[in-house]
């Protein structure tokens, strides 16, 4: 059933504290995935500038910023938030089932780079 | 000479006969107060409850003011009777007093709804310093609190109560907190700001009784419902002290009436303040008694021509971080329109009030940065046709301060002293003034409920000719406070979380400048007793090792003074080829780092090396390097290695502003580069020069010597004060080298090893309750902060690609 919607069941909620990230591989994909509160976000875990791990950045408000350099990046549309710079990551969507986190990992979307200019 | 009696040594009242006095300093003046302490500001008392100001820091004039203008005072005397004829005043002490000119100024008591057994013990009023004083007594850990009345005053001894640790509940009679500023929706955002302090509202509810067997105990509500509580305030509103009117056979409404020269029915008596009624109205409000008090002053000495026309109120609620402010008429009328902004996740709601292109009510709640704009209109009737499309939101340009250039001259800037513009550029330009501190004191502006502090200090900086700055700079725009005031904050609101903090003084979201920030000082001010939250941390002090540039991690294990044994050299070569660790480096801390570590490893790392953490990652105590001093070197003089160890002993695992490093050398020859270090012991014949401030890195600074002092425990003990003055004192991600330039070296010494013995011993206290609990923080290895700390997640169920 799941696999039909590609969705995938990853993990308990409570392995993601509250606003932290985790790391988890999805066939290949590097996917990060963010315990918002309220909701969960996933976006790919690879910063565009020189591929930080984004799990690892700080959660502010609904955005992240990767801890190698300081990017930041909206966890709703992947967009790049901060540089003026057309880059976004992929995003991911997820729900809670059962209290357990599920991602969607063929539903990855990227924003145009126009609108993230 | 005129013999002046004043009853009431209020805010009113005094006020009044300072201006009395600017215009007839002949009279012969008696006060009468059957409060035992000299004219303070009551505003503040909210203040004093929530611990943000002290009783004695709140006094408005002190003895020597009274004795100086030669006025007769009467402390602890109440007046209970006036005879209008014989122009005498009795007082409860026996004491008979005859007047030429009376002012009664005696303000208001609290109304006690009709709840049976009110009177028991247990049960508080909020008006006075006793009543602050015997509240601030009762309040504590674990004790309940009710706070019967939902309105201004009520909200903020609900507060108080609160930050000095009671569980406290608010019980409204009506639907809606502060009805009489607020609309419903107003209302409804409060009371969610309210609950997200933590306190329990309680709308719609009448109180009926107090419980208990003479100790309260509890309340009981109409509907039956019962509320422990060990403490009651009642807080439902005041009630003009009119009594004297009535005997002196004056016209008494509510209050004291009184015509628009302050004059009652009586030519030779006269009232002010919260007491008299002017126009059907009695005042609850400073702004308007000082207004009442200035036109009095100029009735009573003969210069009878001013009139007091009556006063747009403006209330604003005096809780940090619960932004609520309230002017004018606030109802919507039918030919009234209403202009609103609502953001309910930021909790900011704002309606102003039109009526024919002008203002005429306003409701802030939470943004109440622009109430002096609103005000402004609303007090010059200004024509808001053109404005119509920006009413609720400024241009950016204005945004950023309040233009101080566009205010007319006349403008109040300071509402409750009633201190204009005008009034301040005099001020500065006449005495010179370059501080916030001496404007208050010359003006007094922004010295009462401190609202317009902000204001001032444009002012300040606009005119002043060498502006001197005394609040640093914003954290960041996240919490818009310098440092000094969120310690502040931190401290007297008991916060102890980075959440808490963000939520109500912030914008509830936060970011990786100010997280890791607020992060480092709960845990600075509360010695290590705050909520650890991980989220607000740079991934480094989640995971206790430094990110590289690949997302992998190194690991620095302590090393103190850099001294090793082959022993531990051997299983630091094991763990480095078990864990194919891809580089084995010596620091330029005499450290080993092993780098290229994955995160999955590092609790298996630290276990095998069994050695602490070295705080390479963070900004805590990094190491103390060493020399081989009097142990192996001809030259030694002071053994410091072994001073050295010990100093990084006492002070490894706790977190500095920045990264402190510090260096111990046993001869001046200073091989271990002590004069550069954060901090810096120098060995000399039967001495030790203790160093601060020293860098060689982006920077490079000779330290400064901080002390010279002849025992190595000495030493060590001018290293520890100096040590967490600057973990108490400095920004975040404030080196020593900058501190202490900042600070002033002669400053660090006063502070720290010249301090007075009790303060030196408080710092060294609080050092000591720090490092109590400071923990090697790889022991993470064994009890995980969280269970997946450091792992990758595996997923539930495969992928197929
Ligand atoms: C490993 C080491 C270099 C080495 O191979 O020797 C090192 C490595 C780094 N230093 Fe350093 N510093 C190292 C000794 C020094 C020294 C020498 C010393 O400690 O005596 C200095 C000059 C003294 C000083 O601290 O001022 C030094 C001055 C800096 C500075 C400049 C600080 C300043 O305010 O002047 C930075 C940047 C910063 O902190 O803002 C820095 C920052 C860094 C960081 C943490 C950069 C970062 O944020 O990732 C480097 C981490 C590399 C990594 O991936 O692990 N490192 N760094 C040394 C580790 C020492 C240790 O055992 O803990
Ligand atoms: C906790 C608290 C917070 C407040 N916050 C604000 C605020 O933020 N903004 C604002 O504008 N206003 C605020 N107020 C209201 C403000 O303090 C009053 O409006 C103001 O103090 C009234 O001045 P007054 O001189 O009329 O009365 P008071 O200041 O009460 O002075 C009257 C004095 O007369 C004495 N007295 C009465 N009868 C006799 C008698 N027969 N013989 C001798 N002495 C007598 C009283 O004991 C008292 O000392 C607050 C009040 C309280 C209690
Ligand atoms: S000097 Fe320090 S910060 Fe710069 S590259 Fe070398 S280790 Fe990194
Ligand atoms: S790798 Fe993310 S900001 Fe540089």
């Amino acid at each position: 059933m799941t696999r039909e919607n590609n969705w995938i069941r990853i993990t308990k909620a409570e392995n993601f504290p509250l606003r932290e990230g985790r790391p988890v591989s999805l066939g290949g994909v590097e996917i990060a995935i963010f315990n918002l509160g309220d909701r969960f976000a996933a976006i790919e875990n690879k910063c565009p500038h020189q591929g930080g791990p984004l799990c690892d950045g700080i959660v502010a408000g609904t955005a992240v910023v990767c801890p190698l350099h300081g990017w930041r990046f909206d966890l709703d549309t992947g967009a790049a938030t901060r540089a003026s710079l057309p880059v976004c990551v992929t995003i991911f969507p997820t729900r809670v089932e059962d209290g357990i986190v599920q991602v969607n990992v063929n539903g990855g979307s990227r924003i145009e780079m126009e609108d993230a200019a | 000479m005129q013999r002046l009696v004043l009853v009431g040594n209020g805010m009113a009242g005094v006020a009044c006969i300072e201006q009395v006095l600017k215009l007839a300093p002949s009279f012969d003046i008696t006060i009468f107060g059957d409060e035992t302490h000299t004219n303070y500001n009551r505003i503040l008392l909210s203040s004093v409850l929530a611990g943000e100001k002290s009783l004695d820091e709140i006094t408005l004039h002190p003895l020597d003011w009274y004795v100086d203008k030669g006025i007769t005072l009467r402390l602890g005397v109440r007046i209970v009777d006036v005879d209008a004829d014989a122009k005498t005043v009795t007082g409860d002490d026996g004491s008979v007093v005859e007047f030429d000119k009376l002012l009664l100024a005696t303000g208001s008591s609290p109304v006690i709804p009709p709840i049976a057994h009110a009177s028991k013990t247990g049960v508080f009023t909020f008006r006075n310093m006793g009543d602050a004083r015997a509240l601030l007594e009762r309040a504590g850990p674990g004790v309940n609190a009710v706070v019967i009345g939902g309105g201004l005053l009520g909200l903020e001894a609900a507060r108080g109560l609160q930050v000095q640790g009671c569980a406290v509940t608010v019980i409204h009679l009506v639907d809606t907190l502060m009805e009489r500023q607020l609309d419903p929706t107003g209302g409804t955002y409060l009371t969610r700001k309210m609950e997200r302090l933590g306190m329990r509202v309680l709308l719609s509810r009448r109180t009926t009784a107090v419980l208990g067997n003479g100790h309260v105990q509890g309340v009981e509500l109409a509907d039956g419902e019962q509320i422990d509580a060990d403490l009651v305030v009642i807080a439902a509103g005041i009630r003009p002290n009119a009594d004297l009117g009535r005997k002196a056979g004056l016209i008494v409404n509510r209050g004291i009436v009184v015509n628009d020269y302050m004059e009652t029915s009586h030519p030779d008596i006269f009232a002010v303040g919260e007491c008299a009624e002017h126009r059907n109205v009695c005042y609850g409000l400073v702004a308007p008694l000082l207004e009442q008090g200035k036109v009095l002053a100029a009735t009573i000495t003969g210069n009878r021509g001013p009139v007091y026309e009556g006063t747009v109120e403006a209330s604003k609620l005096k809780i940090m971080g619960v932004d609520v402010f309230s002017a004018g008429d606030i109802n919507e009328a039918a030919e009234n329109e209403s202009v609103r902004h609502e953001d309910p996740s930021l909790g900011i709601y704002k309606k102003i009030i039109l009526a024919g292109g002008k203002l005429k009510g306003i409701v802030l709640v939470g943004d109440a940065s622009e109430s002096h704009r609103y005000m402004d209109w609303l007090r010059t009737g200004a024509d808001l046709t053109a404005k119509r499309k920006h009413l609720l939101f400024p241009d950016p340009v204005e945004d950023v301060g309040f233009d101080v250039a566009a205010m007319p001259d006349s403008e109040t800037v300071c509402g409750c002293l009633g201190v204009s513009k005008g009034a301040i550029i005099e001020a500065i330009h006449a005495q010179g003034m370059n501080t916030m501190a001496q404007l208050k004191q010359v003006t007094r502006a922004s010295t009462g409920c401190g609202s317009c502090t902000n204001l001032c200090e444009q002012l300040l900086r606009a005119v002043a000719p060498r502006f001197e700055e005394e609040t640093k700079s914003t954290l960041c725009a996240c919490v818009p406070f310098s440092y000094e005031q969120l310690r502040d904050i931190v401290l007297s609101q008991k916060l102890k979380s980075v959440q808490e903090v963000l939520n109500i003084y912030g914008n509830r979201k936060g970011c990786e400048v100010c997280k890791p920030a607020l992060s480092y000082m709960l845990d600075m001010v509360w010695c290590g007793e705050h909520e650890e939250d991980r989220s607000a941390r740079f991934i480094n002090d989640r995971v206790h090792a430094n990110i590289q540039r690949d997302g992998s991690f190194s690991v620095v294990p302590r090393i103190r003074g850099g001294v090793t044994s082959p022993g531990e050299l051997r299983r630091i070569a094991d763990v480095a080829e078990k864990y194919s660790v891809r580089m084995v480096k010596i620091t330029g801390s005499q450290r080993i780092d092993l780098l290229g570590v994955k995160k999955a490893d590092l609790p298996k790392i630290w276990a095998d090396l069994g050695m602490p953490s070295g705080q390479a990652y963070t900004k805590g105590v990094r190491m103390v390097k060493t020399c081989v001093g009097t142990d192996f070197c001809r030259f030694g003089v002071q053994d410091s290695t072994s001073a050295g160890i010990e100093l990084e002993r006492r002070l490894e695992n706790l977190y500095t502003p920045h990264k402190t490093k510090m260096g111990a050398v046993g001869c001046p020859r200073n091989c271990a580069e002590a004069t550069v270090k954060d901090i810096g012991l120098i060995g000399q014949e039967g001495s030790w020069q203790v160093v601060v401030g020293g860098a060689a890195g982006k920077k490079v600074r000779k330290a400064d010597l901080l002390i010279t002092v002849e025992s190595t425990a000495q030493a060590l003990e001018a290293a520890e004060l100096f040590f967490q003055y600057y973990r108490e004192n400095a920004n975040y991600l404030e080196r020593t080298y900058d501190f202490v330039e900042r600070t002033g070296i002669e400053k660090v010494r006063k502070d720290t090893v010249y301090a007075p013995e009790p303060d030196r011993k408080k710092l060294l206290d609080r050092l000591e309750r720090s490092k109590a609990i400071a923990k090697d923080a790889w022991l993470e290895r064994e009890t995980p902060f969280h269970p997946t700390q450091f792992t990758q997640i595996e997923p539930m169920e495969k992928v197929l690609v």
